[in-house]
């Protein structure tokens, strides 16, 4: 596909499908072929099938000099998880922090390539989109809780104010809601207006989710959610995980192979700043076509 | 009981061991900073307690010869220089407070956002340039201050407010605020600038600017630091002496219109010092009671603004 040609009419790009690889190989092989099929993860059959959220095509990304991802190519469904597993340092923070361009508040990062975010065809780290507009699209969660130095009510409801929100009703309401999707709410109902820092770890996390999930974005990215939660919370997060792909399309880094298989849908591998493996996770944790992938999800990796 | 070495049944070699050497020379060189650091801060006490103890034992023989503490209190005349002196504390507390509000008001609002845009906003070579500038502002004698505020403050006052007299507690606090402002911003800016990235991505992340980041986010997590900068910009100001002596005027006066001349405590002592009064005579013995109001003034403030961070301290 030529991408000049494809950036002139927009509207009129074809929305790349997720590849089947059985029948077209592995992402490795043909990156941008994912045209035909739609292979739904067998777990899933009841669900419609997945339609692309954001597909990424050919993204290098850069800090200063040194070349961070190198010409990736990906697609994230949308009302699916997808987990993006690898060792340390391979650009799975990097690659996650491109979808909302958090890495524009460093000077020096560099991206090239296209995020297109569907359905309207935004390129989202196209220099002329405004970043604000996108990180109101694609919310975040990141790897240690980060609560405002607020009440847990304000963290709740700043995302909702910065959309201009202001009616106490609705807002109410809306933290309400947000607080129980994220089974916060029976923990903290009677002390909402206290601060945000007197909650555990595991509270605060489920906080920041609810903070995320109240602004009402459509892309939900996760940085290693759980990574500073004990295994009970982890369980309680990874359960709210399975209940948001009903509304969001979902990006989740995980270290935890237990996690990805559980949680997510699909998976991609990555090392070395490249994708190596992408596909239904069933598939990538039983009949991994490339070595690395089958060594890193098997734990010989090294 | 049966020590390591003898449940091995090994002969202990200690002094022929390179580690218990190593551990041992360790004990010494910890136990010696230990008393050198604790020294130094021993030293700072025994003068802090030396300071209160002579200004508490001077004041009581003020207060037990020359005037009771309730008159001291609410007498609203001071005149220690006259025939008939009274010793009134209100007018100098007065005239403290409206040139530390005065300046204050400058101050903390302006250091504020001073540290807000160093912190936040500015480019690395603009915040490198600004802030040693700024540190030289506090590097200026303060009584070149006060004739700045003498010389070119008040005559360019006195063009917006008619009839300011030429000694005038509003050109004093003004001056003595920007004299404050590095003072305030320097330590709000760390505090700031200790607040973690994290903490900022994630308003970033929901969409905030960077206005809506400084102000909603950065500033009260590091509200902390920002109130141990204002408590200290307090005291400053309080404190000050060179600006009000030399341009709010030396004459006591109960008022608290900062148009009006007036006469802060640490003016009269400075006065008083000049010789205006002759040493051990009960005018000169109240400088110890002005002295000891001074201390209480900034003690209660000290607290206040100890309780204000014990109350907004974050574990970010
Ligand atoms: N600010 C930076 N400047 C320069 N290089 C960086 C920066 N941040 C990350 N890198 C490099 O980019 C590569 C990818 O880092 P990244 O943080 O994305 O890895 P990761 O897969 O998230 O690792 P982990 O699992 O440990 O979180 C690493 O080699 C790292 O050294
Ligand atoms: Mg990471």
């Amino acid at each position: 596909m030529n991408l000049a040609a494809a950036d002139e009419k927009p509207v009129e790009r074809r929305i790349p499908a997720i590849a089947d690889p059985a029948v077209n190989g592995s992402m490795t092989r043909s990156p941008l072929a994912y045209t035909n099929n739609m292979v739904e993860p067998t777990r899933h059959e009841h669900d419609a099938p997945p339609t692309p959220k954001v597909t990424v095509e050919s993204l290098n990304f850069f800090y200063g000099a040194v070349q961070a991802l190198h010409n990736l190519s990906f697609v994230l469904a949308e009302n699916r998880v997808t987990a993006l597993i690898g060792p340390s340092g391979c650009g799975k923070s990097t690659f996650l922090r491109c979808f909302n361009r958090i890495h524009d508040l460093y000077p020096g990062t560099r991206y090239e390539g296209r995020i297109t975010l569907h359905p309207s065809g935004t390129n989202i780290i196209d220099k002329s989109v405004d970043p604000i507009e996108m990180r109101m699209r694609i919310g975040m969660v990141f790897q240690k809780p980060n609560p405002f130095p607020k009440s847990i009510f304000e963290n709740v409801a700043y995302g909702l104010r910065l959309k201009g929100i202001t009616n106490k009703n609705e807002l109410c309401d809306r933290v309400e809601i947000a607080l129980k999707s994220t089974a916060i709410w029976e923990e903290v109902k009677h002390r909402l207006h206290k601060s945000a820092y007197e909650m555990s770890g595991g509270q605060q996390q489920r906080l920041c989710i609810a903070r995320t999930i109240a602004a009402e974005p459509e892309v939900l990215l996760m940085d290693e959610p759980c990574s500073a939660l004990d295994p009970i919370a982890t369980g309680k997060i990874e359960e709210l995980i399975r209940e948001l792909r009903k509304k969001y399309a979902v990006l989740i880094v995980t270290h935890n192979m237990q996690q990805a298989s559980r949680a997510s849908d699909y998976t991609a591998f990555m090392y070395l700043g490249k994708i190596v493996e992408f596909g239904p996770t069933q598939q990538i944790f039983t009949n991994p076509t490339v070595k690395d992938t089958e060594d890193y999800v098997t734990g010989r990796f090294g | 009981m049966a020590t390591p070495g003898a449940l091995l049944d090994v002969a202990p070699t200690v002094d022929r061991d390179p580690i218990a050497r190593l551990v041992q020379r360790r004990q010494w060189t910890n136990f010696a900073a230990g008393s050198v650091m604790f020294a130094a801060a021993a030293s700072s006490i025994v003068v802090t307690c030396s300071i209160v103890g002579i200004l508490l034992f001077e004041s009581i023989t003020f207060f037990t010869q020359t005037v009771s503490p309730i008159d001291f209190l609410t007498d609203t005349m001071w005149t220690p220089q006259f025939a008939n002196p009274r010793y009134g504390i209100l007018p100098l507390v007065t005239g403290t407070l409206v040139t530390t509000f005065v300046a204050l008001s400058i101050a903390l609002p302006v250091g504020t956002i001073v540290a807000m845009y160093l912190s936040e906003f500015a480019p690395h070579a603009v915040r490198e340039t600004i802030k040693p500038l700024l540190e030289m502002l506090s590097a200026v004698p303060t009584i070149i201050y006060g004739y700045f505020a003498l010389q070119f403050m008040t005559p360019l006052l006195q063009k917006f407010v008619p009839g300011l007299p030429t000694f005038n507690m509003l050109s004093a606090g003004i001056v003595m605020g920007v004299m404050i402002i590095p003072y305030v911003s320097s330590l709000s800016e760390d505090a700031m600038r200790s607040v973690p990235m994290l903490l900022r991505e994630g308003a970033y992340a929901m969409g905030a600017n960077k206005v809506h980041t400084g102000f909603h986010v950065v500033f009260p997590a590091a509200f902390s630091g920002i109130a141990s900068a204002y408590v200290l910009g307090v005291s400053r100001a309080i404190g000050e002496t060179m600006i009000v002596a030399v341009s709010a005027g030396m004459q006591a006066n109960l008022t608290f219109d900062p148009r009006q001349p007036a006469e802060t405590i640490t003016a009269y002592i400075v006065q008083v010092s000049q010789g205006d009064l002759e040493h051990g005579s009960p005018g000169y013995q109240s400088i110890f009671a002005a002295g000891i109001t001074l201390f209480a003034m900034t003690l209660t403030f000290n607290i206040l603004g100890h309780q204000l961070r014990k109350r907004f301290r974050q574990a970010y």
